[in-house]
């Protein structure tokens, strides 16, 4: 008997029971519509994560001013500023798989407009600042070369200083006071949300830092070309670690730093944050999934129990088509293939009612939703595998039987 | 010529526990082609276990049995499961339909199970109207068991033990669950399959149902005990003409 027949007698077999066949698959569409959900939920959660990595600028390298020893005393970080501009230029001057570095001074300042006024962050930056934290520009332009070869008294304000200034006014081309000094606004970034600190990363204004250093700010950042920070955009493809260890061989060099002597910058990689806020959505996510699929191996008992009891009812059917000549394996392969197709239309319907019921999530909450094929077609897979599983045992108890013990069961 | 069944020291034993039963010590018998054979004895006689060692459905413990030639004794249980479907029908008591299936699709069942020569859908289907056609019941081959009489479902069960053309029919006890009059159709039916040809050995304790047959056989405690050929068996057929037509609508 070839299993084209194989699966007909099979699929008559459940017709002519269809309410308990129906019962039965119950449990594996729960098992299978569980795996999915849970999983489109915990993917949804890591790809948000994703996201935020990419928000805060992917492969950055942010280089901050580090730990100086004065006499004895160990200083803490930025107590000193030990970077300088000249370090920024250098980095994406020597270092191959360096695709931009910006070097970044930082100042605390108060800006108005009209009758408005508003506190906020300044960064004085070089035009590669953009790229390197891929933020976009929402209207008007970004900064460029020759704003800083000049000195140019132009800003790039964030969205919320641009609300708290302007509210629903275009900012372009308006005049705005930087510490009483006027500005130029040339362009406004698009929103940026939230740092991973919870920072409003839009409450910021930017000006070339060179302008930064001669008109608003004081102190080492305007004496030495000293900076807070240079920010680092790796290549794509290229080796987090294998660039940090560039970076630190260049600085120590351009420090004069001696092989005895600490590190005086701190090297941060940003991604390692999220990285692990990502292994634990992972761990969150893999144990969504382990507690559905429970329910997919409870679905599979049921399909044992059900194929079992009706061994038990059709035993006399066993005996029968065993004396019209049916095989052991033509008996085995009936009953594991009534298992198997319960389970797989049983997997089916579960992936539907799955897909709809993470959309549903997905609708009602805020949470993000991501469908994975690979976790649909595992499951169905499992959902198969466990109807083979469960069905084999019962199906060999049918084959097992003696067909004349079986033609006179009661 | 060679006969159908050939069986020499024929035995069978079954352990129950500690105990070892022997429901069959030694049987030698032959059964020729065309033959039409009662197999009669009380409870525990060891006829049901002689019809299943003849029907290949169980093994021997012993002695050697050859079904038109084969030796059986030394098969293994695929090779008794297509000996029995292309050589064996069988007819049982309780007629062993499958539920909720038509007729037609019972009476194709062993054609499912064919290794040589698998035939296609239609051509099976086409093989099992005939066969309903010559028990009678080609008007009720879209019928479902639970919709057919007693004498119907029979006739269906013994339209499905002939569709592969099988060289011995055995009958266990088939008319053990119908009326009288349903019993003398079926037997009709029998005398005129093995007019045809077609061996048949029938089980049964109803000394007047074996009178249908051309040789009768006793068996006691496991062992043959009487082997006679009848002179003149019952007509089922002519008694049928001289019964009381059936009552209306039965």
């Amino acid at each position: 008997m070839n299993a084209l027949a194989s699966l007909v007698v099979a699929l008559r077999a459940l017709r002519v029971n269809l309410l308990r066949s129906s019962l039965t698959m119950l449990g594996i569409v729960i098992g299978v519509a569980a795996v999915i959900t849970m999983v489109a939920v915990g993917e949804g959660a890591q790809q948000r994560v994703r996201e935020q990595i990419r928000s805060l600028g992917s492969n950055l390298i942010i280089i901050l001013s580090g730990a100086v020893t004065q006499g004895g005393a160990r200083l803490g970080f930025g107590s000193q500023l030990t970077i300088t501009e000249d370090d920024g230029y250098a980095i994406a001057r020597e270092i191959d798989i360096v695709q931009a570095s910006a070097p970044v001074t930082r100042g605390t300042v108060q800006t108005v407009f009209g009758n408005l006024n508003w506190g906020t962050t300044l960064y004085g930056v070089t035009p590669e600042y953009l790229e390197v934290r891929d933020w976009e520009m929402q209207a008007g332009r970004p900064l460029a070369q020759e704003d800083v070869d000049a000195a140019a008294k132009v800003v790039v304000l964030g969205q919320t200083v641009a609300n708290n200034l302007f509210g629903d006014a275009d900012p372009l081309d308006q005049t705005i006071r930087v510490r009483k000094v006027p500005f130029t606004v040339i362009g406004v970034l698009a929103r940026k949300g939230q740092s991973m600190q919870g920072q409003d990363q839009d409450d910021t204004i930017l000006v070339p830092i060179s302008t930064a250093r001669k008109r608003l700010l004081g102190g080492q950042q305007a004496r030495q070309r000293a900076v807070v920070a240079i920010s680092v955009k790796v290549r794509d493809g290229a080796d987090l670690g294998e660039a940090e260890a560039q970076i630190r061989d260049l600085l120590r060099q351009r420090h004069r730093l001696g092989s005895n002597q600490d590190d005086d910058f701190w090297l941060r990689n940003l991604s390692e944050v999220l990285e692990t806020q990502q292994a634990a959505q992972r761990v969150m996510a893999l144990l969504l999934a382990a507690v559905a699929s429970v329910s997919l191996v409870v679905g599979g008992i049921g399909i044992m129990n059900i194929m079992l009891v009706s061994v038990t009812e059709r035993t006399r059917e066993i005996g029968l088509r065993m004396a019209v000549g049916a095989r052991r394996r033509d008996i085995l392969a009936q009953f594991l293939i009534e298992a198997v197709t319960l389970a797989a239309i049983g997997g089916l319907i579960g992936v539907g009612l799955g897909v709809a019921a993470a959309t549903a999530i997905a609708y009602f909450t805020d949470w993000p939703v991501r469908f994975a094929p690979e976790a649909i077609i595992l499951a169905v897979g499992f959902a198969a595998a466990v109807g083979v599983f469960f069905g084999f045992y019962p199906a060999r108890k049918a084959s097992r039987l003696q067909p004349m013990e079986a033609l006179r069961f009661e | 010529m060679q006969p159908l069944i050939e069986t020499h020291g024929l035995r069978k034993q079954f352990r129950l526990g500690d105990n070892t039963v022997t429901a069959l010590a030694g049987i030698d018998i032959e059964i020729a082609r065309g033959a039409f054979v009662a197999v009669m004895g009380p409870s525990g006689s060891g006829k049901s276990t002689f019809m299943n060692m003849i029907g290949c459905l169980d093994a021997p413990s012993g002695g050697s049995y050859r079904l038109d030639g084969h030796d059986v004794a030394g098969l293994d249980d695929d090779a008794r499961a297509d000996l029995r479907n292309r050589m064996i029908g069988f007819v049982f008591q309780n007629f062993n339909l499958l539920p909720r299936t038509t007729a037609l699709d019972n009476v194709a069942l062993p054609l499912l199970y064919r290794r040589d020569g698998a035939l296609p859908h239609a051509q099976r289907l086409a093989l099992a109207a005939q066969r309903l056609a010559e028990v009678g019941l080609s008007q009720r081959a879209d019928h479902q068991p639970a919709q057919l009489s007693g004498g119907q479902q029979q006739r269906v069960a013994i339209a499905r033990a002939l569709v592969n053309d099988p060289a011995l029919l055995l009958a266990d006890e088939p008319t053990g669950a119908l009326d009288s009059r349903t019993s003398v159709e079926i037997m009709a039916l029998f005398q005129a399959l093995n007019a045809r040809g077609i061996t048949i050995v029938l089980v049964t304790h109803e000394a007047d149902i074996a009178a249908y047959a051309k040789r009768r056989l006793l068996f006691r405690d496991g062992r043959l005990v009487q082997d006679e050929t009848l002179a003149a068996p019952r007509d089922a057929a002519a008694e049928l003409v001289a019964m009381p037509p059936p009552e209306a609508a039965a």
